[in-house]
């Protein structure tokens, strides 16, 4: 089958694949790219394991075809840490046990990212509401949401060093 | 050396074990880098796509292949023709894999193709041409049990019955268990009252469908990766059905994207390795959604009667049920286990449970989480819960008042050891909970719950490295954080600190046998494994310092993860820790290592109470969940985190159960909603904070009072809620999901 | 001797009786004569059977030392999930 010529920027990385036109971006990432972080747990955009953040906005990658990535910047769970400095998203999730079997894990990284980088100061209930895209069937959501909630809180907190500021900045 | 149950004593002091210590498999899988059973890929590999049945029941008269495989890219196309004889105890497995003379369910495997693209794959499974020839079907349990519905299977004739009758049918067996006289315990009550339930089907709903990939050799030899929660079970299984060693096949168990009981068994893992065999290259096989969804292992839909009997001082009398749950087409449902459970919560001198397994056109059900227990507790619940409404009874206190306690005899039979229901009683009395004030159509529920739990043959070895660093294999796929704890116990035992213990799940050549993950049995079973396993590494570490020193071996104890001279008599030594011990290992002996390779026993039941308060809307019937508790009884909570996430877990999937989640069956007997959108589990946005409070009433049979606690968290929440939404709305739902449709009809809005 | 009892549907393979008495010093040993003395029960233990020693379960063990006066119970084999 005609296979059609793909670039993109992903996780900051120039990044060129040929795919065909039925092809989703997360057949793509998982199966050209070798990128097996986003998962399929439905293929129908209502579990969200497949979150990822095309040019800012929070996506579905099952639902976009490989295609459509032509000239996107494409945002990753595999591009969530800077190099082996976690976000302080992730290392939230491990401080509040927010995971059990870890398979639901990166798409809920990804969409939190997501509100924390438009709304820094969620309400409980628009945390919920923002994450009910993402499907969790281990830990009933508890420790999730409150993982989110402290991020928040502790990025709200004024940086405590010069470098820690500037990496601020730089986010927003 | 091992721990002996009932005559050692438990340890109380702990420096890790009930601390919150970080998950060793974290950082994979918060960064994407953990592998889960579709995220393995091999050089050659091809693509594996299963054809299923569009019809509920249909005699297949022919499967023509040969179009599909003159497809460029296709390398095998298999058949029930590719399976050949096997030991009887896994024929039905075999069958459900791949349908044989029938088609016994929508969505049944009938062939497979193995292409070079999943593009290719799937043209070849468009030209697969089987010829049909449909037969009436029968979906629902009740309507399965009429002497008039179809008969799935003409050799199914009912098991457990005084005689073995003549005709076949599809209940596949009777099961009876209880004690006392039922009848003169129902006179003696003031108020008896008799009701009749039905739960539909639900699925575990892990969100990691499942995924292999299996390399077979024409030698008889092969690999398979998979997500499962029993990687010796798959080999065992899978060995059976394609005629090889045990040997000849290594079982890699990938990270799991949840189990829940429904990868205790195969669905693809012989497809898969079937056509690796036949195409000669590996294979992988990847279930999508809707296929989970219509073919892998759902629970029982069920229908109950229960009638219960009590006095005005709320002692219950007699208890009487009976339970029949369909398992889809092939025997083998929960129901004994329902029949067991139903009232284990209550110490009945006279009671009474029947349970019959019934077969419908369903895909074969697997375990759920406490399986079978659920519904059961949600019929005894309810009628419990409406006796003390009459009666204007506490439930709180009229369970405590009938309460099962330590030596009273189960419904089941056996009497109890150590149990801890009547402290998640008081615990749920007493918590400010009990308390809180409920506004306009608001409402409270409480239910109890229980599980057997396990302990099961159990391998582990751990291996102390010659930096002084611990590596724990063991056995038992990881599908909620056991790693975490079972290398605490060890870290506990040995002395040393957390961080220097990695546990990691090894494959099926590496280890002993082990049972599957399930029963709650993993931080009970491998834990007590690991604990002797680490008691067995000691005692040789011991010997290595008794060799160094010069000293008999008997004046040298452990403390602390340093050996010592046990008295000033054994003469004037530095102590030696176990870094220092496993430098010298080499020179002293070779390689230091303990074992424990067991049939774990001794394993504590868990049982829990639950209390929810609920908001019933009675222009919508939307049932809100204000505010959710859960006791239970965790023996010790090795690292409590994970309890309360089990805790959580299993309460959420019950609330689903009870308010949501249902298979939808057409009148064609296919399913409707085989997909995340209409299967609707809970979301975040569902949802309240869930509170956890664990509940330590140490497990006689465990070293450090252990017990499990994955399953019992189910248990109580269908009851709970109901109960609730009784209190809330004042209708007593018998029928769930209590969705707002069937709650506005019970409210007589519809 | 042990007092042996056995799950309700099972009781007719026992010919009516509550219970039994043995000698026996195991599982083994009971679940042999159970099954040598009653057919109907040979078939059961066959298809596997979880056995509670004095408040016990043993799901698959058959070396189980007894007591001279343990109480038994036999039950369906257990599966969780």
């Amino acid at each position: 089958m005609f296979q059609i010529q793909v670039s993109t920027s992903i996780n900051g990385d120039d990044t060129e694949f040929s795919c065909e036109a039925d092809e989703t971006l997360l057949d793509v990432l998982r199966d050209r790219l070798g990128m097996t972080g986003s998962k399929e747990g439905c293929g129908t955009g209502d579990c969200g394991a497949c979150s990822v953040i095309v040019d800012g906005r929070l996506v579905c990658s099952c639902l976009m075809l490989g295609a459509e990535a032509q000239g996107c910047e494409i945002e990753t769970i595999e591009g969530m840490a800077d190099g082996t400095e976690l976000h302080p998203l992730q290392q939230k999730f491990l401080d509040h046990a927010a995971l059990q079997c870890g398979v639901c894990t990166p798409g809920f990284l990804i969409a939190a990212k997501s509100l924390l980088e438009r709304n820094d100061d969620p309400t409980e209930e628009e945390v919920r509401y923002w994450l009910a895209g993402n499907l969790c069937r281990c830990t009933g959501y508890d420790k999730i949401v409150r993982a989110v909630l402290d991020t928040a809180k502790d990025m709200r907190k004024p940086a405590k060093t010069k470098k820690a500021a500037a990496k601020k900045r730089v986010k927003a | 050396m091992n721990f002996q149950p009932g005559k050692d004593a438990l340890k109380r002091n702990f420096k890790i074990v009930g601390t919150r210590t970080p998950r060793p498999d974290g950082l994979d899988k918060i960064t994407g880098r953990a592998r889960f059973g579709a995220d393995m890929t091999a050089p050659g590999m091809l693509w594996g796509l299963i054809l299923r049945s569009p019809h509920a029941h249909a005699r297949i008269k022919s499967i023509d292949t040969s179009s599909a495989e003159a497809v460029n890219g296709v390398h095998a196309v298999i058949t029930a023709k590719d399976f050949g004889p096997c030991p009887e105890d896994v024929l039905d497995i075999r069958e459900n894999v791949m349908a044989r003379e029938k088609a016994l369910y929508d969505g049944h495997a009938v062939a497979a193709v193995a292409a070079t693209s999943r593009a290719a794959a799937k043209q070849a499974l468009k030209l697969i041409k089987v010829d049909y020839e449909v037969l009436p079907h029968v979906t629902d349990v009740d309507e399965a049990m009429k002497p008039s519905a179809p008969i799935i299977n003409s050799k199914l004739f009912t098991k457990g019955l005084d005689k073995t009758p003549k005709k076949p049918s599809n209940i596949a067996e009777r099961f009876e268990f209880g004690h006392g006289d039922v009848e003169a315990g129902l006179k003696q009550a003031d108020l008896v009252i008799e009701r009749t339930f039905r739960t539909e089907a639900t699925h575990q709903g892990y969100i990691e469908p499942h995924a292999c990939l299996a390399s077979m050799g024409s030698d008889g030899r092969g690999d398979i990766w998979c997500c499962t929660q029993g990687h010796f079970m798959v080999r065992q299984v899978c060995s059976a059905l394609l005629g090889i060693d045990a040997s000849g096949l290594r079982v890699t168990a990938s990270e799991i994207g949840g189990g829940f009981g429904g990868k205790t068994t195969v669905f693809i893992e012989p497809v898969a390795l079937a056509l690796s065999l036949k195409a000669n290259h590996p294979v992988k096989v990847v279930m999508s959604r809707s296929e989970v969804l219509r073919a892998s292992g759902p629970t029982s839909s069920t229908s109950i009667d229960v009638k219960i009997g009590m006095k005005k001082d709320g002692t219950i009398t007699a208890g009487d049920a009976t339970l029949r749950y369909q398992g889809g087409a092939f025997p083998g449902s929960a129901v004994p286990y329902g029949a067991m459970a139903a009232f284990a919560c209550y110490d009945l001198k006279a009671v009474r449970a029947v349970g019959y397994d019934v077969i419908a056109n369903r895909p074969k059900q697997a375990a759920y989480r406490a399986p079978g227990a659920p519904m059961a507790a949600y019929a005894v619940e309810s009628v419990v819960d409406e006796l003390c409404k009459e009666l204007r009874l506490d439930p709180l206190d009229v369970r405590l008042k009938n309460a099962s306690s330590d030596g009273s005899k189960a419904s089941y039979g056996p009497n109890f050891d150590v149990i801890g229901l009547r402290a998640t009683l008081e615990a749920a009395k007493a918590h400010p909970h009990y308390k809180t004030k409920l506004g306009a159509n608001q409402g409270r529920g409480v239910a109890c719950g229980f599980w057997f739990n396990f302990g099961g043959e159990t391998s582990v070895s751990l291996n102390v490295n010659a930096d002084g660093t611990i590596g724990l294999s063991v056995g038992t796929p990881d599908i909620g954080g056991s790693r975490a704890s079972i290398g605490n116990m060890a870290a506990e035992e040995l002395g040393v600190p957390h961080d220097k213990v990695r546990c990691i799940i090894a494959d099926t050549a590496s280890l002993g046998y082990n049972d599957v993950t399930d029963g709650s049995r993993v931080t009970f079973a491998s834990g007590l494994a690991a604990i002797n396993a680490a008691r067995d590494a000691i005692g040789k570490m011991c010997e290595r310092a008794a060799g160094i020193w010069g000293i008999p071996v008997e004046a040298v104890t452990w403390e602390d993860g340093t050996a010592r001279p046990s008295s000033p008599n054994a003469g004037k030594h530095d102590p030696l820790t176990l870094a220092d011990i496993a430098a010298q290992a080499g020179a002293t002996g070779g390689p230091i290592a303990g074992h424990c390779e067991i049939n774990a026993e001794g394993a504590g039941v868990s049982f829990a109470t639950h209390m929810v308060d609920t908001e019933v809307d009675p222009d919508t019937g939307y049932v809100k969940i204000l505010r959710y508790t859960v006791f239970q009884d965790a023996g010790k909570a090795v690292h409590p985190s994970y309890v309360e996430g089990q805790f959580q877990g299993g309460a959420v999937q019950g609330i689903g159960w009870a308010l949501n989640e249902e298979y939808i069956y057409g009148k064609d007997g296919t399913l409707q909603n085989a997909g995340f959108l209409d299967y609707r589990i809970p979301v975040a946005s569902d949802l309240p904070m869930i509170d956890a409070v664990i509940v330590e009433v140490p497990n006689p049979g465990h070293p450090y009072g252990v017990r499990g606690v994955g399953e019992t968290s189910i248990v109580p929440p269908l009851a709970a809620i109901s109960n609730s939404v009784s209190s809330a709305a004042g209708v007593r739902m018998t029928q769930l999901p209590m969705s707002p449709p069937k709650v506005l009809k019970a409210l007589g809005r519809i | 001797m042990v007092k042996v009892q056995v799950w309700g549907s099972l009781k007719s393979a026992l010919e009516g009786a509550d219970e039994v008495e043995l000698q026996a010093a195991s599982i083994r040993e009971v679940l042999d004569q159970l099954s040598a003395t009653y057919p109907a029960m040979k078939q059961a233990i066959d298809r596997g059977v979880s056995v509670s020693v004095d408040g016990r379960m043993y799901a698959n063990s058959i070396m189980v030392p007894l007591k001279p006066d343990s109480e038994v119970f036999v039950l369906p084999k257990l599966v969780g999930g």
